[in-house]
């Protein structure tokens, strides 16, 4: 099979068990909605208060939500030894590392599209810049997040308690991301600056460690 | 001179730091040291 | 081996005591900032240190994933471990020279003083990650762990320096160019510190070594237990 139908199959797969049974989803989403709500009653911002503070909030919602479903991402396949199935079978496992990520990838930005409309109304957002451009920042910012979330799951994989040593190593990591994502928004919401820079940095980290992914992962699936 | 006292503080806690660091290295080496005597009395009874 | 490990140790004490008092009487007094700017014969050396242990880290890292050896392994370990320590150093010593100077404790802008915590971030998790996991593959891991964090240095040290052209913070003190007796008072204590952790290393591999062979004859003893 080619990279692409194992990568298609493997997907198609996930997002219909994540489909059926909306764990995942159902989680951040709860997740996210808290989140929102606690921050708009502690600080209850006016709405040039909160073009200053609302990057920074929503993409620390969406980190702290993008960790329920990464976590679950491999946890899934050790079950039914899925995962040593894989191991010896002839293929290739970047392709599973390309379909869990881009598996993660649709669910975190299924999130952020339903959460978008909730902070606009909680934070009475409304961006002096061109709006537009927060898709690509949330596009690159997310598939920065999600690229080291779903490989570091797998390493945390080896690890006892797990659940705990994901976020230990992805957070430190993807402080530059993180900084870039939130310092974008904030460039267009306010208007003052542009957020070209922060774009650029954002597709630096991605194409450095997508390809550091991919080069890697068979040794960590490899190991254990 | 008030600045003086955060010279001192700073030289002061550059040594508390390695201390501590080389404190916990030698609850190590005694830990170690223990092992390897735990193992030496039980290895008396002939391997294989 | 012994013999030497002695010899250093001399000579690191022999040479810190020197660089302390070549810091703290020699060196002549900083025209604006006084006697606080002696800070910087321990704050940069400790830097310096870290840095190169953190590069050595890297290095012994790329090594074991190529070759599979387990010296590799415990170099990439120990520096790890000791350039936290002196990464700390950093850290602590930083805000205690920034707080009379810039009259802050922290400016968050500041490029190096930034890079170096998110530094210490990242090896804090990697050494995290070697205590947490303990099957025989930890190695490999690591060491993968070891080089993406390498990877995520670079973009950490763009990323704030993009963060501070555009929040104006306080100037770096002194300026300009080193006074030539400064520099030497400097490099002596930079030296100093060097075989501190020199000798701390050396001493830290000896305990890993010993320690994996303690393992080991304690996995051999549970099985012969075990088949009896």
């Amino acid at each position: 099979m080619s990279f692409l139908a194992i990568t298609r199959s493997t997907l198609a797969k996930d997002i219909r068990i994540e489909w059926r049974s909306k764990d995942a989803l159902n989680a951040m989403l709860f997740f996210g909605l808290l989140v929102v709500v606690i921050f708009s009653f502690a600080f209850d911002p006016t709405a040039e208060e909160s073009r200053r503070i609302a990057g920074g909030l929503i993409w620390v919602a969406i980190l702290f939500a993008a960790v329920v479903a990464l976590n679950q991402t491999w946890a899934r396949e050790l079950r039914n030894q899925v995962l040593d199935g894989y191991r010896v079978s002839a293929a290739p496992c970047t392709p599973l590392f390309m379909a869990k990520a881009l598996g993660n990838f649709i669910f975190v930005i299924t999130i952020e599209a339903l959460m978008a409309p909730l902070f606009i109304a909680f934070y009475k957002l409304r961006a002096l810049g061109p709006a537009w451009e927060l898709l690509p920042v949330a596009l690159l910012g997310t598939w920065a997040l999600v690229v080291n979330g779903t490989f570091f799951a797998a390493v945390s994989l080896r690890t006892r308690s797990r659940e705990i040593m994901l976020p230990l190593l992805l957070f430190p990591l993807s402080i530059p991301a993180l900084l870039a994502m939130v310092n974008a928004t904030t460039a267009i919401l306010s208007g003052e600056e542009s957020p070209r820079f922060w774009v650029a940095l954002l597709i630096a980290y991605d194409v450095i460690f997508t390809t550091a992914c991919l080069l890697t992962f068979e040794m960590i699936l490899e190991a254990e | 001179m008030n600045s003086i006292r955060y010279l001192y503080a700073a030289y002061a806690a550059t040594w508390a730091i390695h201390g501590t660091y080389l404190l916990i290295l030698l609850r190590r080496y005694a830990q170690i040291r223990r092992d390897m005597q735990r193992l030496k009395r039980g290895e008396r009874q002939p391997l294989a | 081996m012994k013999r030497g490990l002695t010899f250093l140790g001399v000579l690191t004490g022999l040479l810190l005591s020197f660089a302390l008092y070549e810091a703290l009487v020699a060196a002549p007094t900083e025209r604006t900032m006084g006697d606080v700017q002696r800070i910087f014969y321990y704050h940069v050396p400790s830097a310096w240190t870290a840095l190169l242990l953190f590069l050595i880290n890297f290095a012994a890292s790329v090594i074991f994933l190529l070759r599979r050896n387990t010296k590799a392994d415990i170099v990439a370990l120990v520096s790890a471990e000791v350039g936290v320590v002196f990464c700390t150093v950093v850290l602590v010593t930083g805000p205690i020279w920034a707080r009379p100077v810039w009259g802050i404790w922290w400016a968050p802008g500041d490029i190096r003083l930034t890079t170096t915590l998110v530094l210490w971030l990242i090896y804090l998790s990697y050494l995290v990650l070697r205590r947490f996991s303990n099957s025989s593959q930890t190695p490999v891991v690591a060491a993968v762990v070891a080089i993406f964090g390498a990877l995520d240095v670079p973009l950490v040290y763009f990323s704030i320096w993009f963060f501070r052209t555009q929040h104006p913070s306080p100037v770096i003190g002194g300026g300009g160019s080193l006074d030539r007796q400064m520099a030497m008072v400097l490099l002596i204590n930079w030296a100093a510190f060097l075989c501190l952790a020199g000798l701390v290393c050396w001493t830290r591999y000896l305990l890993e070594v010993a320690k994996r062979e303690v393992d080991e004859a304690e996995a051999l003893e549970t099985l012969y237990e075990g088949s009896r």
